[in-house]
């Protein structure tokens, strides 16, 4: 498409176009109006005028006569300004008056006509126009007044002009703006096009022009780069994973092949290749281990969860994995009790809630044996707070130091103090990810001492926000 | 037992094959839905190993078939998707257990024989393991005579591995059926219950009971 053809074809510029015929359609009216009023008035005062006059020559005559009709006419006649007058015979004989020819027949009409005439004094002249009423006195003469219509020509053309001009004008402004103003926006919206174009090939880092003007092209390029935002966001988080999966994957498959190898190299016996297969087997068990909780992570993130969520009730599912791991911490001399007397229910999904809370038991576990002695405790709360649920896990054991919170949630990280202990290092990031999924968020504190670990949900009934 | 493995990958069809025979088992092989519906109209079996992805008829279909036919012939799904849903899915298309791949021998094997024995038997209301009995319906637990305090879920826990007395359980299937979990607990949660378990019901009698079967899961059985 042209540059032209594009203009023209944009809805600003025919916008342009119905505005302008519309308004050139009512200056047409208006102005019509106008002028058919005014000659309605100048035509009205012609009239009046001519009646006086007339009234008052046919006293004249009824009072003097022709005589005096004469004499008043000729008086008249030569007042510079004046009217139309003419006396004559029944023949058509000119008897007084400043009227040199007329249009034929006009003598016999009665009543108001319209007439070409020439001036008794130019009688070579330009021919005008007048409207002119002719009073048939008695004995045959004939009275003719009128007034030249000059005026109201004069304005039909000034009417004519100004529309014409007026038209050509309001024409000319109204393409030239609709030009204008639409190459303008149309310059906007390409650039608009030519970023998105830019984003589609790849440049996800683009983001639409804002001219500043706050008008709706504005307000609808700040939203969708609201919206491109989120999507680099989410491009950049499934990169992330998937880098996150390869990469961290890739350790323990090579230590995996790694022991294999030495195997085939060291090993002598039978015994040594089997204890080396076997290991193989636990290696790769844990893999699969590590590569499944991912996936729950992937899952988890990428909001494909969503569509398996129903409403159970989370003080249940608290009573159950604290009662599923209460063997497990008193075997290593932990008092885990769970505190969730009222029924709490959730909507959310119920999968990766239990493995959520499992893994933030499973830590505290691992990491929250009594500091200095103290009675080591492990409390699992279920209780609602306004329209959400919290889910916490507190322990008493060394807890997190607050600068190193922010790290321990992100995936395969572990810190200095639990890299003894067996374990993915994905409990946290795991947590974390089906928090957000259900619109909430993985809160560590502190519990003076140890670590409380809490996991906001919607309440069911109310609508999950998107993450 | 008689086994009908539907199993497009080649690979992991002939590995199936050897391993159940390995383990005294004969295994039969189709390795496409419609083949595996034949198959299993026809012959005989004891449990149906279906792959959920098949060609020619998906593994659902199979079995959606056979149960609108009559056939009950137990069914255990195999699948690359392994959330609930899938699982849920499956169950509800007429399987009767759901694998996730990739997955363990002894768990297939374990999972298989106790969806044998289900078909045989009825259901009866006391178990018996040596002298050890467990009555279901009053709750009560007793070995040698003598009664045995037990938590509900210690109770169910027993109850299970008694209902499927002389087989392998799993750690798996204990938390599926026990606790109704389908999360990876990460440590050996069940083996400390298990062990509770132990003390009360081993502990001080001269025949233990409850055996732990090395990288597989745990069968209790007489072993006389």
């Amino acid at each position: 498409m042209t540059a032209l053809g594009k203009l023209l074809r944009t809805t600003a510029f025919k916008l342009t176009l119905v505005y302008l015929t519309v308004f050139a359609l009512f200056a047409v009216f208006l102005l019509a109006y106008f002028a058919w009023n005014t000659r309605r008035l100048i035509t009205e005062q012609i009239t009046q005028t001519v009646d006086a006059e007339i009234t008052g020559l046919a006293e004249q005559y009824r009072q003097g006569g022709i005589r005096r009709l004469v004499f008043v006419v000729d008086a008249r006649s030569r007042r510079p300004g004046s009217s139309l007058y003419l006396v004559t015979t029944r023949a058509g004989e000119g008897l007084a008056g400043n009227v040199g020819s007329l249009a034929t027949g006009i003598l016999e009409t009665s009543g108001w006509t319209e007439t070409a005439y020439r001036r008794l004094d130019d009688p070579d002249g330009a021919e005008h126009h007048a409207l002119v009423r002719v009073f048939q006195l008695s004995a045959g003469f004939r009275l003719l007044v009128g007034r030249d219509l000059e005026e109201r020509e004069r304005l039909r053309d000034i009417v004519l002009a100004a529309g014409r001009w007026s038209l050509a004008i309001v024409i000319v402004l109204g393409v030239a703006g609709g030009f204008f103003v639409t190459r303008r926006v149309l310059k906007r919206v390409d650039a608009m096009t030519e970023t998105t174009r830019k984003i589609m090939d790849g440049d996800l880092a683009g983001r639409l022009p804002v001219a500043g003007t706050g008008d709706e092209l504005d307000r609808l390029a700040t939203n969708l780069n609201a919206m491109l935002e989120r999507i680099e966001a989410l491009m950049h988080g499934l990169k992330e994973v998937s880098d996150n999966i390869a990469h961290d994957l890739k350790t323990p498959l090579t230590r995996l092949r790694n022991r294999c190898e030495e195997a085939l190299r060291l090993a002598e016996d039978e015994s040594q290749y089997r204890a080396a297969l076997e290991s193989t087997i636990e290696e790769s068990e844990a893999l699969i281990r590590t590569f499944n909780a991912l996936l729950m992570i992937a899952r988890a993130e990428s909001g494909q969860a969503r569509d398996g969520m129903i409403d159970f009730d989370a003080a249940e599912i608290a009573r159950g994995v604290g009662e599923l791991y209460e063997p497990l911490a008193d075997d290593k001399g932990i008092h885990l009790k769970v505190e969730a007397p009222a029924a709490t229910p959730v909507h959310g999904n119920r999968e990766l809630i239990s493995q959520a809370l499992a893994n933030l038991v499973d830590n505290a576990i691992k990491y929250g044996a009594g500091m200095n002695g103290a009675e080591a405790e492990i409390v699992v709360t279920a209780r609602g707070e306004g329209d959400r649920i919290l889910l916490a896990v507190a322990d008493s054991g060394r807890g997190i130091p607050q600068p190193d919170r922010g790290r321990a949630v992100e995936r395969f990280v572990r810190l200095e103090q639990s890299r003894s202990q067996p374990g993915s290092g994905l409990g946290l990031s795991l947590a974390s990810a089906v928090a957000r999924l259900h619109g909430g968020e993985l809160k560590l504190e502190d519990n003076n001492p140890g670590l409380k670990t809490v996991i906001s949900l919607p309440r069911a009934g109310s609508v999950p926000s998107a993450a | 037992m008689r086994l009908l493995i539907i199993e497009d990958d080649r690979d992991a069809a002939d590995y199936l094959v050897k391993a159940f025979r390995e383990v005294g088992h004969v295994a039969d092989l189709a390795v496409d839905g419609e083949e595996g519906l034949a198959h299993a109209l026809d012959g005989q079996y004891d449990v149906l190993i279906v792959d959920r992805m098949l060609p020619k008829l998906d593994g659902l279909a199979v079995i959606g078939t056979l149960r609108s036919k009559g056939i009950e012939t137990p069914a255990l799904i195999l699948s690359a998707l392994g959330q609930v849903d899938d699982r849920v899915r499956g169950l509800r298309a007429g399987g009767d257990d759901y694998l996730p791949k990739p997955y363990s021998f002894s768990e297939l094997l374990a999972r298989t024989e106790a969806l044998a024995r289900r078909r045989g038997s009825r259901e009866e209301t006391v178990y018996r393991v040596g002298d050890l009995e467990l009555d279901r319906l009053s709750h009560q637990v007793t070995r040698a005579g003598d009664e045995i305090v037990l938590q509900p879920r210690e109770f169910r826990l027993l109850e299970y591995l008694m209902k499927h007395a002389g087989q392998v359980v799993t750690r798996t299937m204990l938390l599926e059926n026990v606790w109704d979990y389908h999360f990876d607990p990460q440590t050996n949660v069940i083996d400390v219950h298990i062990s509770r378990l132990r003390s009360k019901i081993d502990k001080g009698f001269a025949q233990a009971l409850l055996h732990t079967v090395r990288g597989a899961g745990y069968m209790i059985r007489d072993s006389k």
